[in-house]
């Protein structure tokens, strides 16, 4: 559609103003965490000053960041290939040798994420009580890997019936089997999607907030159960706490940004693509 | 075993699915028998639990209690004013984020400078995590003394809002809005990006405004995305926990206690197994509701 | 020897019959092409003959073998996709050696088949691109490399030419003709495009809701067809068809009335037709004429195409039928006109009441059983 110049400049401004405006409190963040701490909560709030790092310093030196950061990092990528495992061929069974059974399957798999957590809180916490995983990585991997294996199972179900059947025939022809269909024309055909399917399940583990403050506690919280210990801080501590934030959001705002399309398939549960 | 494919409109042609005899069942068996593990046994836990009189602190107490613990929720205040907060707290942030999500995806699918990089910018909020944007409203823009909305208020003369004191629904609201915007708006511009351009064309040939193309053209196209962002929401701002964990902790009083925070609560911190797992059924009785729609509707986009 | 032989096969899927017991028998370097409508099975047919789809009932057999139960990659054939199935992340190299790899024939043998078929279909200059960078007409030419390389014992071809444009189209078919011509392999072809049947068959076997109408050589099929179905379906524009009755029988004549009062005695075999049974005159277009002639139809024009080397005339008789004939390209003819249309009798088919043709007293000569071409093959 053509616009007249000055729409197109009312267009930028309106475009740009909401950006600036979302993304103001995430810039805020970040920018206090280059601030002392006594600037940080200085009012009125200050746009210039004279950077520093020292709070990044302080949280690097600090073993308790890294520790929750590793636990973050173990959980998230531990999550996501124990997901990988089980899905990998489920989903490609039921892409390539669908049954009657499939969609049913595939629908059910998808109803399980519509428990609210909350609903089997007192359960899983007393199972994990009683069985020792509370506060341990492998318990909170579990968790996690089970309640993105039906994201994980949809969105390569959908990546792997995009493969072309033609391109499977004209392999067939050719002579190829089974196997040499998957290694040859399936990994290579839908690894960008296996690869953004594996980025979202890591975002979400990483962000996923109700289980890591339920079941964590000193040894296995991650970087959500971190942060979430300092909501009634004392003022002297923002500067840090912001440059901890940063790091902790950073990583997957990156992740996030790159696989932005890919992410509407598997939010959306193939509804929307 | 024969799956439709349309190859030509009105015309169908079957194809069967391949020849080869692999064995599906021990390739999906494990997926499905995990979930199912994961589905049945905290479940049936759950609805045994909220039959029995069951409380950590008070470990005496013990035996069936019938339908005790849900007539002693049913009667506590505290349950209804946690649903009102839940039902409040989810069409608040349904309506805002649907509302704006269109408005901004109908601005985003149109070119202008630098677009790319601005959508970055607007996305960002779904991808932090929720402690994070919860303290970062918390303490840095809503705090009466040190916050910026404070000082914005202060040098407009306009005095100061103590957000989490004297409107504390409000204040999650907005935070979580804030979060879940981006969602809607991904969700929305990608559907707007299938809207082809040939009928906004032909309905601009046809005389149609920018209003006119908006609410005929564009909006009936959404419909459906749209019903799928709102139930997806739906179900998952049902369980809002983080951002009233960190920031208020359900208060003042019960002012920003929902659901899932009245049964973490009851459960957790009251150590009630009983009735929190009796408040755990109810919360799934509400959410499968919900989820019958959306479940129905992402069966039928598998059809096609 | 690369023949193939289809015994009484039957495809269903569940409930429905797809394939209704079909026989055919493909010969040696033939060039053989299934054509019909959108729906008739000719797909399905091509792909049990490649083992992509498994056979009901009834026998394949490919070189005197039967291969119901063998493999695709082991029945000696190589497959063209319509949509061509190109592996999008393999160079056109690749995409040729594939099959040859999966083989694991030795690198040396590779290189050398990929570089001859390259040679043959000219793709030389375009062996390290990938499917993505190529024309339309070059994926084709990859695909069909990538058949030539495996020297199969049949090459199918699954409407290859349907995706590409007019001009594309007509090129292709000029290759692949001449493809046939320089392996000197046995070829299936499905289309559903009857001017390519038409110019590319030694036989064309037409196809109707999973049955064989007729088969026969082109010109075979253009004379004589047995039925209103194969007389509809070839030949553009389509052959005229003439409900009417019949008026008188003689032997080796059959008078049939035409709209506006006429007659015309059509040379048929007409033994066992009943005076006054009802009949379909079919004749075609360009063997109609302007002016009067053994008979005589008065129309009224309303159409008039003019293509600068002839012209379609499209009239309507008293009776309201359409009628098309083709004229000279300088014809004067305008909208409205009324004319004579002369149907000349030897030019007539007749079609019984059931759709079956009656058998014409004189064989075209050209129209031989089937049109087998001189192989250079020793």
């Amino acid at each position: 559609m053509r616009h007249a110049k000055s729409d197109r400049i009312a267009l930028s401004v309106l475009g740009w103003t909401v950006a600036l405006v979302m993304f103001f409190p995430i810039f805020w963040m970040v920018l206090t965490g280059f601030k002392t701490e006594a600037e940080a909560v200085a009012t009125p709030p200050s746009l210039i000053f004279t950077p520093t790092l020292d709070n990044y310093a302080d949280v690097q030196n600090r073993a308790d960041y890294l520790k929750f950061a590793f636990n973050s990092v173990f959980v998230s990528l531990g999550s996501t290939l124990l997901a990988l495992a089980f899905a990998i061929p489920a989903s490609y069974a039921m892409a390539f040798f669908p049954t009657w059974r499939t969609k049913n399957t595939l629908v059910w798999m998808l109803s399980t994420k519509m428990l609210p957590p909350v609903g089997v809180l007192v359960p899983i916490y007393l199972l994990f009580r009683d069985t020792g995983l509370l506060d341990t990585r492998i318990g909170l991997t579990l968790v996690y890997g089970l309640i993105n294996l039906p994201i994980v199972v949809w969105m390569l179900y959908t990546f792997f019936k995009e493969v072309p059947r033609d391109i499977l025939e004209a392999a067939r022809v050719d002579g190829a089997r089974p196997a040499d269909e998957i290694r040859h024309l399936l990994v290579p055909l839908s690894l960008p999607g296996i690869a953004s399917t594996a980025l979202l399940a890591i975002i979400l583990s990483w962000n996923e907030a109700f289980w890591s403050l339920n079941l964590t506690a000193s040894k296995a919280a991650p970087l959500t159960a971190f942060i979430a210990s300092f909501s009634s801080p004392q003022g002297l501590f923002w500067a840090k706490l912001s440059a901890a934030s940063t790091l902790a959001v950073a990583p997957i705002l990156i992740f996030g940004w790159m696989s932005q399309r890919q992410l509407v398939r598997g939010l959306t549960f193939g509804a929307v693509k | 075993m024969t799956i439709s494919i349309p190859i030509q409109p009105g015309r169908q042609v079957i194809r069967r699915g391949s020849r080869r005899r692999v064995r599906t069942l021990p390739l999906v068996a494990p997926s499905v028998l995990v979930l199912l593990l994961w589905m049945i046994v905290p479940l049936a836990m759950t609805l045994w639990f909220s039959f029995q009189y069951y409380n950590l602190l008070n470990p005496m107490l013990s035996g069936f209690a019938g339908l005790e613990n849900y007539r002693f929720l049913l009667t506590d205040p505290a349950l209804w004013t946690a649903m009102a907060n839940t039902l409040i707290l989810v069409g608040s942030v349904l309506a805002i984020t649907i509302v704006a999500g269109v408005l901004l995806a109908v601005l985003y699918d149109q070119p202008f400078a630098g677009r790319g990089i601005a959508r970055l910018l607007v996305i960002a909020p779904f991808f932090v995590m929720p402690t994070v944007s919860a303290l970062i409203w918390k303490n840095m823009l809503m705090h009466p003394v040190n916050g910026i909305f404070a000082w914005i208020t202060r040098s407009l003369g306009l005095g100061v809002v103590d957000w989490f004191a004297d409107v504390p629904l409000l204040s999650i609201i907005l935070i979580v809005a804030w979060q879940w915007i981006p969602f809607a708006l991904l969700i929305l511009l990608t559907a707007m990006q299938s809207l082809d351009n040939e009928q906004k064309e032909a309905a601009r040939i046809d005389g149609a405004g920018p209003v006119a193309m908006f609410f005929h053209i564009i909006l009936p196209h959404l419909g459906r995305a749209i019903a799928v962002v709102a139930m997806i929401e739906t179900i998952f701002l049902l369980s809002i926990f983080a951002e009233i964990f960190v920031t208020t902790s359900g208060g003042p009083g019960l002012a920003t206690t929902n659901l899932a925070y009245l049964i973490y609560s009851r459960a957790l911190l009251q150590f009630d197994v009983g009735g929190g797992s009796a408040g755990g059924v109810i919360a799934i009785v509400l959410a499968n509701i919900v989820a019958i729609f959306l479940v129905r509707t992402i069966a039928r986009s598998l059809d096609r | 020897m690369a023949t193939v032989v289809l015994k009484q096969v039957r495809k269903s899927f569940g409930e429905l019959e797809i394939i209704k017991g079909v026989d055919l028998e493909v010969r040696d370097h033939e060039f053989v092409v299934f054509v019909g409508p959108s729906g008739c099975g000719k797909s399905t047919l091509l792909r049990l003959i490649a083992g992509l789809e498994d056979i009901t009932s009834g026998e394949l057999s490919i070189d005197g073998r039967v291969v119901n139960d063998v493999p695709p990659a082991q029945r000696g054939i190589a497959m063209v996709f319509q949509s061509y199935a190109l592996y999008p992340h393999m160079t056109v190299a690749e995409n040729m050696a594939f099959g040859l790899k999966l083989a694991r024939e030795d690198r040396a043998t590779i290189r050398q088949k990929v570089a001859e078929a390259a040679r043959i279909l000219q793709l030389e200059p375009l062996l390290e691109r990938k499917p993505k960078e190529l024309s339309g007409g070059q994926r084709q030419r990859v695909a069909i490399g990538r058949a030539i390389v495996r020297k199969p014992k049949v090459f199918l071809f699954d409407e290859p030419l349907s995706n590409l444009d007019a001009a594309l189209r007509v090129q292709m078919r000029i290759e692949i003709a001449r493809l046939h011509h320089e392996l000197d392999a046995t070829m299936i072809y499905v289309t559903h495009d009857q001017v390519e049947a038409m110019t590319l068959a030694d036989k064309i076997v037409v196809l109707n809701a999973g049955r064989v109408e007729q088969v026969g050589s082109p010109l075979e099929l253009y004379h004589h067809p047995q039925n209103l179905f194969v007389a509809g379906f070839i030949g553009s524009p389509k052959m005229n068809f003439l409900a009417t009755r019949v008026t008188a029988v003689e032997a080796g004549r059959a008078h049939v009335a035409l709209p506006g009062g006429g007659s015309v005695a059509v040379p048929v075999r007409a033994e066992g037709l009943a005076a006054d049974a009802a009949v379909t005159l079919g004749v075609r277009p360009e063997h109609l004429v302007a002016g009067p002639a053994d008979g005589t139809v008065p129309a009224r024009v309303f159409v008039v195409e003019r293509l600068g080397g002839g012209t379609y005339v499209y009239a309507r008789t008293e009776g309201e039928a359409m009628i098309v004939v083709e004229v000279d390209g300088d014809s004067p003819v305008q909208v409205g006109d009324r004319i004579d249309i002369g149907v000349p009798a030897e030019a007539c088919h007749l079609f019984d009441a059931d759709g079956n043709a009656l058998p014409r007293n004189r064989r075209h000569p050209l129209a031989q059983p089937d049109r087998t071409h001189a192989s250079t093959a020793p």
